[in-house]
């Protein structure tokens, strides 16, 4: 089936089975790799993208399901001249090891930064509590999104 | 010494995250060649039977499926050798590459289909009638060792191998001991569980008669070597490329059978095959590790001092000795007694087979489930004999005037058999970890009662064993623009290996890091190497960079003065450029066109370093729920020589989390058939965001690794070896009122729950 | 984990949603983040997937004297952010706040976590703990079905496989009443292993009446416990009472084992959190 939508601000439009969902249509047919899949079950977050705005899990909605939507993905979220705010802060606290679950996190602190720049510790760790990571032990990301806070806070809201 | 130290000790940013904060690392799963196909696996649905069919007929009728690869199309079916240790007699027990009449876990592979999409190949599995005899499955080592069922008929033995470690005079020490106590301990199944399950992809040139094969790590070359005999090439025609890696921990990167059965299909159908591991996969069929249990005890004076320590422990195996199957038996058996003293020992280990997932490697091999066992009966001694935890640990920590100090011997020999802990003053990262954690004004919370949750703190001490050899090798190319390429052999696991190799290459040349670039892991860049595991790459990887670095730097001074018409030893390369004393100089890219390389080999002679440190934990217990806080935990490790605080403390960290997770919580459940019920991220559950919030990290370099010019000693296993132990202390100090006795871990709330149900009287 | 095949609609109109139905081995799909997993692993395999998503007048949140009316396709996220809902209903909105995590809290629908009805789940726990009704659509129109008869088993309710959850409506909450909420999970964001939604009014001399005291997690389905509430009813709140209504709350139960948890355990988990709630209640006064 014919699915349209906007991937990181250009329209697209793909031909999948209605079983393909999102993540797959993402890696596979759009070739956007940056989303990975860490256990196609919900759990990980691994996947994560914003739809519409919104941080979802990617393996948990069908490609069917975004007709008409705007999907941002890792990609949208970076250029290649320098990194983000948020990159730059994942760099500088080594809130990174093998890069496996980073995408998802990624997205997840944008989604939450954007609505709440002045989180603290505790929403932190909560939001995040849907991302699973087996090499930081998450102390360094929590200080990553901290120091983040910065730059979110100064934009217009 | 190193020339600038600009960069090593620096907490230097890595290389490796510009392109995975972009989301552009490239992973086996992102790669897809022109005119892929996608593999799924057919895995045995019982633990154990006898196949009597396999039905692929109406596989091969769907829509998009190319082909089912069963043990029929293989022929002879080959068995994968052991990597590490393979003793004799451990031929009988290795795993043939596809089930072929037998299978012996529930996950072992009989088939691959392979179709245009790995939803068709799925398809395709469903598919398969498999008709199977059901053989009784032996589920709990205690069967296994009867040895009512035997699971390799003619073997006549469901016990694969036992180690004993052996010092002094058991008998006499046991004899004279004015005090002793036996326990009987348990460490569960759990795994590594990376985030990026595990991948293959291959190539076949059917005009070269090369395969390539994508999505290796760890041990690439002798994974090359592995798979070129069994498909019959010669080694130079296979190729191993190591990309992105989503984590190891010891699991990812063995030879499994996947790494035959896809770079099989691929030359079987002349088209490049790429098979993902889903998750569910993972959870059976990855090494599983740690399952083991243990009746030990200990002999001491009445003044605390250890004197012997004996004991039967006995390993769960799985169903097949993996590549790495023996390690954790044998080091569990070796360092029961970790950093201490324990003159007199006697422990011996069996291994034995089960109809579960085989086992490995899996960070800290054998020292995190001995470190628990050890660390408890050491607190149950100190209680006995009224003794203070802190003091019996400092009573008996092997000390700096001890060094090297010799550890128990091990029978069957080979590599490390006889071993000793080479440097370093046990007791300084004891200090700094009292310190840090401020045991003095934690003291009077133990066992009280505040706020409705009863609090516990616990110490424990261990040494992690690194740099196993023989060798690593590097190579060093001055390009053609003026930028200097380092091949090295060792692996990247996500570790950051390629800002650590540049730090070390960019100090001893004097130059930056934007002037090197980092090649690693794969084979076809060097003759031979060996990878990253044993926590070896900076001992040994970065110890043959160092050694290649020198001999460059070298080179290029001897080029430049030949070219300058100076002698050599009056050209200083400093900054990236060779100078004479008049002035003159020449640049990298000047030199290029001298293609100045060098080929090196660094050997430790198998000297292995020992990293070692303590570790201490606060938590707080609600005895309504069994729910464990843990409200402070500090870690101090000495690990000879620090190149990176950043990643150092990263994986210090990481390997606390990975361990807290198997203290508390990770378990891979079996029922009495032998199915592995474990089987969603929703059932094995491993640490989030809000589980551990304080974790604080320490590292020292007081004591360098005699070893290897950089001084370093492996720090990737350190940390997460005394978690467990740790955990069960301070959770029995907290519920000592209760009479609280942990002895098997994980400490589940159910479990933690159930210790403070009842009081002691 | 990638699903079996399936036929894929998304249709304009609730009838049009329900005509489909009739086809054999249809499901439902609204936010997905129960059904995708039940997909994923093959433990289901409809052949034909009937899509909400562009069905109108399903996703509003309605509060009037009689109560409010959760529309299906309500997600966890427009809970939490409705003002009005925090005080007129905090139960609910307490419940939701443990609902899974911030990304399934975007998609996860009221609709989705009836019709799913795992006996771990908060909203069928308050719905049977306030006697809400579901409301549902089908070939012969709308149909109305009480809580305490929708859930019938694990994963099981009185849906007809041709019937849509179309909303769930909870009973006026008034302004004074006594309730807690409190669940156990091992880890933030799992089921619980067991939990309490709980709620009294209390006449002009402080005694108890009209307890509801729920339970999820802890049996096959949520439930009530009536021996419980009878002996709440007609007393006023003291440390004893609290103390046996705990104790009584864990003989009332009969839980399954499973993987995380044994029966002893969850029967111990029951009285702690009564025990915790009524403590809560008790003094703060809500």
């Amino acid at each position: 089936m014919r699915v349209a939508f906007t991937l990181n601000g250009e329209s697209v439009a793909v031909d999948v089975e209605p079983r393909t969902h999102l993540a797959d249509c993402l890696r596979e047919t759009l070739r956007q790799t940056g989303t990975h899949l860490g256990c196609e079950h919900g759990v990980c977050g691994a996947c994560t993208v914003l739809l519409d705005g919104a941080a979802v899990r990617s393996c948990l909605v069908l490609t069917a399901q975004v007709e008409g939507s705007a999907v941002t993905t890792i990609e949208g979220l970076s250029n290649d001249e320098a990194l983000t705010p948020l990159q730059t802060a994942f760099r500088t606290h080594h809130g990174l090891q093998c890069g496996f679950c980073t995408p998802g996190i990624l997205i997840t602190a944008h989604a939450l930064l954007t609505d709440e720049p002045d989180a603290d510790a505790d929403r932190i760790r909560e939001v995040l509590s849907g991302n699973l990571c087996r090499c930081t032990g998450y102390i360094n990301i929590v200080e990553s999104v901290l120091a983040a806070r910065a730059a979110y806070r100064a934009r217009p809201r | 010494m190193i020339g600038t130290n600009r960069y090593i000790g620096s907490p230097v940013e890595r290389t490796e995250d510009l392109r995975f904060l972009r989301g552009r690392g490239e992973f086996v799963g992102d790669l897809a060649p022109e005119g892929l196909l996608h593999a799924a696996i057919l895995r045995s649905p019982v633990a154990h039977g006898r196949i009597r069919g396999i039905d692929v007929a109406p596989v091969l009728e769907l829509a998009g499926v190319h082909a089912v690869i069963t043990a029929a199309e293989i022929g002879a079916v080959p068995v994968i050798p052991l990597r590490l240790l393979p003793l004799p007699g451990t031929e009988r027990f290795l795993q043939p590459v596809i089930a072929a009449d037998r299978v012996r876990y529930v996950g072992e592979p009989i088939a691959l289909v392979i179709a245009d999409s790995a939803a068709l190949a799925e398809d395709g599995v469903g598919a398969i009638g498999l008709d199977i005899e059901e053989l009784a499955p032996v589920v709990d080592r205690r069967v296994s060792g009867a040895g009512e069922t035997v699971l390799f008929e003619g073997s006549g033995t469901n016990l694969a191998m036992t180690f004993t470690a052996t010092c002094g005079d058991i008998d006499a020490a046991f004899r004279e001991a004015a005090y002793t106590r036996r326990e009987q301990f348990e460490v569960q199944r759990h795994m590594a569980m990376t985030m990026e399950p595990r991948g293959v992809l291959a190539e076949w040139d059917a005009a070269q008669q090369r395969m390539t094969v994508f999505g290796a790590a760890k041990v690439a070359f002798f994974n090359r070597d592995t798979l070129a005999g069994l498909l019959g090439l010669p080694a130079s025609s296979v190729d191993l490329i190591e990309n992105d890696v989503g984590g190891g921990f010891g699991a990812r990167g063995e030879f499994y059978p996947e790494d035959f059965l896809v770079p099989f299909a691929a030359r079987h159908l002349g088209r490049p095959v790429r098979w993902i591991e889903d998750r569910r996969e993972h959870l059976i069929a990855m090494n599983h590790a740690r399952e083991t249990d243990g009746d030990i005890e200990i002999a001491c004076r009445r003044d605390g001092t250890i004197l012997g320590l004996r004991g039967d422990v006995f390993v769960d195996i799985g169903a097949y000795i993996r590549t790495t199957g023996l390690i954790a038996p044998r080091t569990l058996t070796q360092f029961l007694s970790g950093p201490y003293r324990v003159p007199n020992q006697r422990i011996t280990t069996q291994a034995l087979l089960t109809n579960k997932t085989p086992t490995g490697t899996y960070r800290a091999p054998g020292r995190y489930e001995g470190s628990f066992f050890f660390e408890r009966l050491l607190e149950l001694a100190a209680n006995d004999l009224g003794i203070d935890i802190v003091e019996m640990r400092r009573r008996n920590l092997i000390s700096a005037a001890e060094m090297p100090y010799k550890l128990p011997l091990l029978d069957p020999g080979g590599p490390g058999a006889v071993t000793e802990a080479d440097s370093g003053d046990y007791a300084e990262p004891l200090d700094r970890c009292l310190a840090e954690f401020g045991w003095e004004q934690k003291r009077a919370l133990q066992g009280r009662l505040i706020d409705g949750r009863y609090h516990g703190i616990a110490i424990a001490c261990f040494i992690e064993g690194a740099g196993a050899g023989p060798k690593e090798t590097a190579r060093l190319d001055l390009e053609a623009d003026g930028l200097i390429t380092v091949y090295v052999g060792s692996a990247a696991v996500g570790q950051g290996l390629e800002t650590v190799m540049g730090q070390i290459a960019a100090d001893t040349l004097g130059i930056t890091l934007d002037q090197l670039r980092i090649v690693h892991g794969s084979t076809p860049y060097l003759k031979e190497g060996y990878g990253s595991f044993h926590s070896r790459s900076t001992i040994l990887g970065g110890s043959a960079v160092l050694q290649g670095a020198r001999a460059l730097a070298e080179k290029i001074r001897v080029a430049a003065a030949a070219r300058l018409g100076v002698e050599a030893a009056d050209v200083e390369f400093v900054d990236g450029r060779a100078r004479t004393k008049d002035g003159r100089a020449l640049t990298l890219v000047e030199l290029a066109t001298d293609r100045l390389r060098v080929d090196i080999e660094f050997s430790n002679n198998n000297t292995l370093t020992y990293a070692y440190g303590s570790s201490a934990a606060h938590v707080a217990v609600d005895p309504g729920t069994g729910q464990v806080e843990l409200i402070d935990y500090v870690a101090v490790e000495d690990v000879g020589r620090i190149i990176n605080p950043l990643t150092l403390h990263g994986q210090a960290v990481g390997g606390i989390v990975q361990g807290l997770g198997g203290a508390m919580m990770e378990n891979l459940v079996y029922d009495a058939n032998g199915q592995m019920l474990s089987g969603s991220l929703a059932d094995y559950l491993i640490p989030t965001a809000t589980d551990f919030r304080t974790i604080r990290a320490f590292a020292l370099q007081n004591h360098p690794a005699p070893s290897n010019p950089l001084g370093a000693k492996g720090a990737g296993e350190g940390t997460i070896i005394p978690t467990g132990a740790v955990m069960a202390n301070a959770i029995a100090n907290a519920l000592s009122s209760f009479g609280a006795t942990p002895t098997a871990l994980p400490l589940s709330p159910a479990r933690v729950w159930r210790m403070a149900s009842t009081r002691a009287q | 984990m990638k699903p079996a095949a399936f036929e894929y609609h998304a249709p304009a109109t609730l009838l049009e949603a329900v005509d489909l139905l009739a086809t054999a081995d249809a499901a439902v799909i609204a936010g997905g983040q129960s059904l995708m997993p039940l997909l994923a692993f093959r433990l289901a395999a409809p052949s034909l997937l009937v899509d909400l998503r562009r069905v109108p007048d399903l996703d509003t949140i309605a509060i009037n004297a009689s109560g409010v009316r959760l529309g299906a396709k309500v997600r966890w996220c427009d809970i939490e952010r409705h003002d009005g809902l925090a005080t007129t209903h905090p139960l609910l909105r307490e419940g939701v706040s443990h609902v899974a995590h911030y990304a399934v809290r975007n998609r996860g629908t009221v609709g989705g976590s009836l019709a799913h009805a795992d006996p771990a789940a908060e909203l069928p726990g308050i719905a049977v703990a306030c006697d809400a009704d579901i409301v549902l659509f089908g070939a012969s129109g709308e149909r109305v079905v009480a809580a305490a008869d929708f859930f019938t088993g694990p994963l099981s309710t009185a849906r007809q496989s041709n019937e849509i959850v179309t909303g769930l409506r909870l009973p006026a909450w008034p302004e004074k009443r006594r309730w807690a909420f409190r669940e156990f999970a091992q880890r933030r964001g799992d089921f619980a292993l067991a939990g309490v939604a709980l709620w009294y009014d209390e006449d002009t001399l402080g005694r108890i009446g009209d307890a509801h005291v729920g339970v999820i997690g802890v049996s096959d389905r949520p439930r009530r416990l009536p021996m419980v509430e009878a002996m709440l009813n007609g007393e006023t709140i003291n440390d004893e009472l609290i103390r046996e209504a705990a104790a009584r709350a864990a003989q009332s139960v009969d839980p399954p084992t499973d993987l995380h948890a044994d029966p002893d355990y969850r029967r111990a988990l029951v009285a702690t959190l009564v025990e915790r709630a009524l403590r809560a209640v008790n003094a703060a006064g809500h």
